[in-house]
């Protein structure tokens, strides 16, 4: 039997649909942190060097109570400047899905709460429809955010440019029974 | 005539209309027709990828598997949109047991993906397809002396497609002067706006913007253009908050850059859906005015 993954290897395989993501060339030179308009900003509590040195030490339990990743405004520029090849912005995206996956998201982020309300949205209707987003993260923000959500949604409102009803695809059958065939259930339907 | 299947997105149905609208108008004068991608879904946005990449491809294929069957490249405005589309085609096309995968489920919509569709910004249609000569010559109330911050943004050019310099462009700045209008030079102009983050870290969102505002009007820019969705939301409609959070007195319009052209050609301000701003546009509507010819 193979040996058991450590888990910067785990973490490299969660990308690109299993194609790795070379986290041990990293020098540690910190470009990617300078080049991250959040972490520079002071806004992550790791900076994303420091996630990739945390992932290469093998910290497994510090980098799944880190915010760094679902900071991340997937702007690709630590991407293109890593001078390893790196791809640190699909990194991220892979963090995201491990704490998905292993059910690890941590209370308070908006992040995790959000994209699963948005999937959930995405399986039933085929498109994105905003008042019902936003009833999914209302709920996580505080008494003047929401007053400050509910003015920008009225204004916007009466500039004609909140929809009032959901948009939806004709085929949706076909498009669930898509999705469906993608998770391995088999054409039980059919 | 040039015919591209046209993938709008969840944004321009409703809350980015004027970019629609523009990107219809503003091509039907250069010849170029935009036919509907038919029953579109929701490209994933990032929301998707974050929990699962799979499926995230899948939605992606479906849409890219209507374009083939339509033979025509495919054209997304928004620049996330964009990007998840020509990553999964490119992906799809290196993974061929990924692509059969996904194309046993699309067979329950009878549909296959096989690549044969392009997948094209909006902006590239503008720049290469049509042409910047052709662009001028349409031109009739050259936005002269209108000072345009050209904002990219961040997914029409990254991640990087092959090995071309994603740190240097110009085609935007191009585009401007092309219908007459002073591309300032915008330090800022490939910087993240904050995306989605505006949802699930407003303070840091917020201070992206502030930052990029800051500099676009440091740099003495009257209004930003924009090529996406996301960014113009959030440069636009969230710049009431961030004078309210950073005490700032920002006053900015931020256009789509087919409104622009839309002015240029000297379209009626209405079918380029200028009037639906929440940070009035007359200025730049008036300067262009003053420019007819």
């Amino acid at each position: 039997m193979a040996d058991k993954p450590t888990f910067r290897e785990e973490i490299a395989g969660v990308l690109h649909a299993s194609m790795g993501n070379p986290l041990d060339m990293c020098m540690q030179c910190g470009t990617c942190s300078a080049t991250c308009p959040v972490a520079s900003g002071g806004f992550m509590d790791n900076s994303p060097r420091r996630i990739i040195a945390m992932i290469n030490a093998g910290l497994k339990e510090r980098v799944l109570k880190s915010n760094t990743y679902w900071y991340c405004a997937s702007c690709y520029h630590c991407t293109v400047r890593c001078p390893r090849g790196i791809d640190i912005t699909e990194l991220m995206y892979g963090l995201k899905r491990y704490t998905v996956w292993h059910d690890k998201t941590q209370e308070g982020l908006i992040g995790p709460v959000f994209s699963e309300a948005f999937v959930k949205m995405i399986v039933r209707t085929g498109r994105s429809y905003e008042p019902v987003l936003a009833t999914s993260y209302l709920f996580t923000l505080g008494v003047p955010e929401i007053i400050q959500e509910a003015q920008t949604a009225t204004t916007l409102m009466l500039k004609g440019r909140l929809p009032l009803l959901p948009s939806r695809i004709k085929r949706l059958d076909n498009f669930k029974r898509v999705l469906k065939r993608i998770i391995p259930l088999g054409d039980s339907e059919e | 005539m040039k015919k591209y299947a046209y993938f709008p997105g969840c944004s321009l149905e409703k809350m980015a209309r004027s970019y629609h609208d523009s990107a219809i108008q503003t091509l039907r004068r250069l010849d170029v027709e935009l036919e509907e991608l038919e029953d579109w879904n929701c490209c994933g946005a990032t929301a998707y990828f974050h929990v699962d990449e799979l499926l995230a491809y899948t939605l992606c294929a479906r849409n890219l598997a209507m374009a083939d069957k339509q033979k025509l490249d495919l054209v997304a405005p928004c620049s996330g949109c964009y990007k998840n589309m020509h990553a999964t085609r490119a992906h799809l096309q290196h993974d061929p047991a990924l692509a059969d995968h996904i194309n046993y489920a699309l067979e329950a919509d009878n549909l296959k993906f096989d690549g044969s569709s392009a997948v094209r910004h909006l902006i590239e249609i503008f720049v290469q397809d049509v042409g910047l000569a052709a662009v001028k010559a349409k031109v009739t109330q050259p936005l002269k002396g209108l000072r345009v911050a050209p904002y990219y943004g961040c997914q029409i050019l990254r991640p990087r497609k092959a090995d071309e310099d994603v740190e240097q462009a110009h085609f935007f700045e191009d585009l401007l002067t092309a219908i007459g209008a002073t591309a300032v030079d915008f330090p800022m102009k490939l910087r993240c706006c904050g995306g989605a983050l505006i949802i699930t870290n407003r303070k840091a969102a917020l201070s992206l913007v502030r930052n990029l505002l800051k500099n676009a009007a440091d740099v003495g820019a009257q209004v930003i253009a924009t090529a996406c969705p996301l960014c113009q939301v959030n440069l636009e409609c969230y710049q009431k908050l961030v004078n309210q959070e950073f005490g700032t007195n920002f006053n900015l319009p931020v256009m789509y850059f087919t409104q622009l052209i839309g002015l240029a050609f000297g379209l009626p301000p209405k079918q380029l859906g200028i009037g639906t701003e929440l940070v009035s546009t007359e200025p730049v509507v008036c300067h262009a005015r003053s420019n007819a010819s």
